[in-house]
């Protein structure tokens, strides 16, 4: 059995390139972080629902879900847009943010059920 | 084909990126696993740690321009992107029972928050 952690940093070199290719950067525009960890949250909300292999548990949800996503980003770009004017959309990111990933956590959820049951 | 032509000069974002990935989504899992369960301490953490880490990253390079482009490739956009997580943080909040849900994102928040602009107070205060 592989070494959890390499598993981890496997998915983690996946989920960095993807975010990556989606085009996420770190900047004042925030748009990115938004899709990258609601897209993100969706596919981890799934991914623990379904009945999965530890391994690949290790390599797509702790690895790449984990790392696809952002908080750092997140935070940083909340503060800049707060401290460079933009305070209403500071707290529209940070608010929802929470608001789109939960929704998106019990979405993913939900299929991840369905794709249980039907399994 | 020569410098920038070369297609290892266009993998070397990607390369540098992978290192970032492997190395930030490592760390993250050692700090989980070594913190105590019942609540997620190992998220908190990371998500504090790698704001603040990011803070000083990006506020160095807004100010000074010492690092260089692919530095700031491979620390912010690898390795502290990859450290830190909103999706892990999502789930847990999910899945922890009401007040420990609005406890667990107002530690994310306001800890994480603090540490950018705590980042932003070292940097601006070790400028000559």
């Amino acid at each position: 059995m592989t070494s959890p952690a390499v598993l981890v940093g496997v998915g983690g070199v996946l989920g960095a390139i993807a975010r990556h290719l989606v085009g996420a950067r770190i900047e004042t525009d925030n748009a990115d972080t938004f899709a990258v960890n609601v897209l993100g949250s969706v596919a981890l909300g799934l991914l623990v629902t379904v009945p999965l292999d530890a391994q690949l548990a290790f390599v797509f949800a702790t690895g790449f879900c984990g790392a696809f996503t952002t908080f750092s980003s997140f935070a940083f770009e909340t503060v800049r847009l707060y401290e460079t004017g933009h305070r209403r959309r500071a707290v529209t990111n940070a608010a929802g943010s929470l608001a789109a990933a939960l929704v998106g956590v019990a979405l993913g959820a939900g299929l991840g059920s369905v794709l249980a049951g039907a399994m | 084909m020569t410098g920038r032509d070369h297609p290892l000069a266009r993998a070397e974002p990607l390369l540098l990126i992978a290192i970032g990935g492997f190395v930030g989504a490592t760390l993250r899992y050692a700090i989980s696993t070594a913190l105590p369960g019942g609540f997620p301490w190992g998220t908190l953490t990371v998500n504090v740690l790698g704001s603040f880490a990011l803070g000083l990253l990006l506020y160095e390079a807004h100010l000074t321009d010492l690092l260089s482009a692919e530095t700031r490739l491979i620390l912010g956009t690898g390795l502290l992107s990859s450290f830190t997580t909103y999706s892990t943080f999502a789930v847990e909040t999910a899945t922890l029972d009401p007040a420990m849900a609005v406890l667990n994102v107002g530690a994310n928040y306001a800890l994480g928050f603090l540490a950018v602009v705590g980042a932003r107070a070292v940097t601006r205060g070790s400028l000559p």
